[in-house]
């Protein structure tokens, strides 16, 4: 088993910071953003965008992050070890008529983005629903696309795709398992 | 966890996820689609053998807000011998394809017949067995105490430290049983309160404080005092003399409610019968948590049909692979 580092601080970094600004070009503005992590660490990096966007956009609202917890909407809960699932939190303004950012750690078979999708007809009707990762792996079982992409790593299935951040591992890189 | 058949069995940290993942569960019960997919094409049957309405509507609407379809199976009145009937109505369970049975039986131990048997392969959910074990009921009661308690830091804390006094029908009550164990689990302090007709005889063998006396407990100022139902189809038992005097002697009067701190929470299974072991003053008091217990125990219950019905033993990903 060998591990081999593709992104490192610096890196994540300046990916953030482009898909910040990509966000904001692409929703003309930050006045009706919602950010939407997913546990664990889609909620980590959508508070870090938020932290780059309030820098460049200084209208940006306050109550901008949420966390939104797909375990319930999963289409896989039988075939796994039972998920104990995360909270939820959704701005106080809720989602209704505003355009709400899905930021995950790492895309794959894009399961937990249709669950994350699932999750958001429940919650309100928003006016658009984009998709942020840091990163892209492929392997797509699901007709589901990102939107702003940190970067794209073509992998195999039998490799392991690891991303670290400070907040909740302690050292920060995203690095590949074979 | 596979079956949920007492809280005697349950480890702090299964306690504390079941109580954890019940938070998440009452958060989407504040929304306007209350509905969850999660156990959508599933089946849970509740298999009454002993009245209920509280319980099963309680469990009804959790299975039903998961999107499990729910069979209502009464057996009320089934002269069958115990094993027997309980075998049949199991291999027949399992021929309509039931995922999760939630069971209440008038016999101790009837759950854990049914989840050890192999008639049946589902999670088998305790509803209330005879005088054995109530748990839902006291995983309920405790996630109702760490919220008045803890407030939005629940996730992840105990009851370490807090004191709960329980007054009434000990003898017969599974809740008393269920709660003690969960309580005791979580660190919380017992005391039981009531005539020594209303209590078994192998009380001093439970890690609980005995009175017979309640203003003795109540000036202890206790953080909980949670008041059990006297079931009047057990008066003529001749437990004490009658209900005025069980009333004056045990029950939560006026008087006694003013006696304890602000602080503290007055907790009641339901159904309660006013003005006997419970007065209007206490029970409608802000500090009254019997409304609460109520919306409370569809997200506790919520969370253990979750728990015990989804999941593989076998199954063993990684994160990245969930990812």
């Amino acid at each position: 088993m060998t591990a081999r580092t593709v992104l490192q601080q610096a890196d994540i970094n300046r990916a953030l910071t482009r898909i910040a600004h990509e966000i904001l070009e692409s929703a003309k503005g930050g006045s009706d953003l919602v950010l939407l992590g997913i546990p664990t660490r889609g909620v980590v990096l959508a508070e870090r965008l938020a932290a780059i966007l309030r820098g460049i956009e200084p209208g940006l609202p306050v109550d901008v992050v949420g966390a939104l917890d797909v375990t319930m909407y999963r289409d896989d809960l039988a075939h796994h070890p039972t998920r104990t699932p995360q909270p939820t939190s959704i701005p106080a303004s809720g989602i209704d008529g505003r355009t709400v950012v899905l930021v995950d750690d790492v895309l794959y078979s894009g399961r937990t983005i249709r669950a994350a999708l699932d999750a958001i007809g429940d919650l309100g009707r928003p006016c658009a629903v984009r998709l942020a990762v840091l990163v892209d792996r492929g392997h797509r079982e699901l007709p589901i696309r990102a939107d702003f992409v940190g970067k794209n790593l073509p992998s195999s299935t039998s490799e392991r795709i690891n991303v670290r951040l400070l907040e909740t591992d302690g050292v920060e890189e995203v690095s590949i398992e074979s | 966890m596979r079956h949920l058949l007492s809280t005697k069995q349950l480890s702090r940290e299964e306690a504390i996820r079941i109580l954890d993942v019940a938070e998440d569960m009452s958060d989407t019960q504040q929304r306007a689609v209350k509905k969850l997919p999660t156990l959508r094409g599933k089946t849970v049957v509740n298999l009454f053998f002993e009245d209920s309405t509280r319980t099963r509507i309680s469990f009804e609407a959790a299975a039903k807000r998961l999107s499990a379809d729910v069979i209502n199976f009464a057996a009320k009145g089934s002269s069958v011998s115990k094993g027997e009937s309980l075998k049949d109505t199991a291999q027949t369970l399992a021929a309509i394809g039931a995922d999760g049975v939630v069971i209440r039986h008038s016999a101790s131990g009837a759950p854990a017949v049914l989840a050890g048997s192999g008639w049946i392969d589902a999670g088998v959910v305790n509803a209330g067995d005879g005088t054995h074990e109530h748990p839902t009921q006291a995983l309920l009661d405790a996630f109702t105490m760490r919220r008045r308690l803890h407030g939005a830091g629940s996730r992840g804390r105990d009851l370490d430290g807090v004191h709960v006094v329980i007054v009434g029908d000990i003898v017969h009550s599974r809740v008393a049983r269920s709660n003690l164990w969960l309580l005791r689990t979580l660190g919380a302090e017992v005391t039981f309160v009531a005539p020594p007709t209303l209590l078994p005889s192998a009380v001093g063998a439970w890690p609980a404080t005995v009175r017979y006396d309640l203003d003795e407990a109540l000036a202890e100022q206790p953080d909980v005092v949670m008041m059990l139902r006297i079931q009047s189809e057990r008066m003529h038992e001749a437990f004490f003399p009658n209900p005025r005097e069980y009333s004056r002697q045990w029950g939560l009067s006026a008087e006694r409610w003013a006696t304890l701190p602000g602080s503290a929470l007055v907790m009641h299974p339901g159904p309660m019968i006013r003005g006997l072991e419970i007065s209007d003053e206490a029970a409608d008091s802000s500090q009254s948590t019997i409304l609460e217990q109520v919306a409370n125990g569809v997200a506790v219950r919520m969370a253990v049909l979750f728990l015990s019905m989804t999941g593989s033993e076998a199954a063993n990903p990684t994160e990245t692979e969930i990812a």
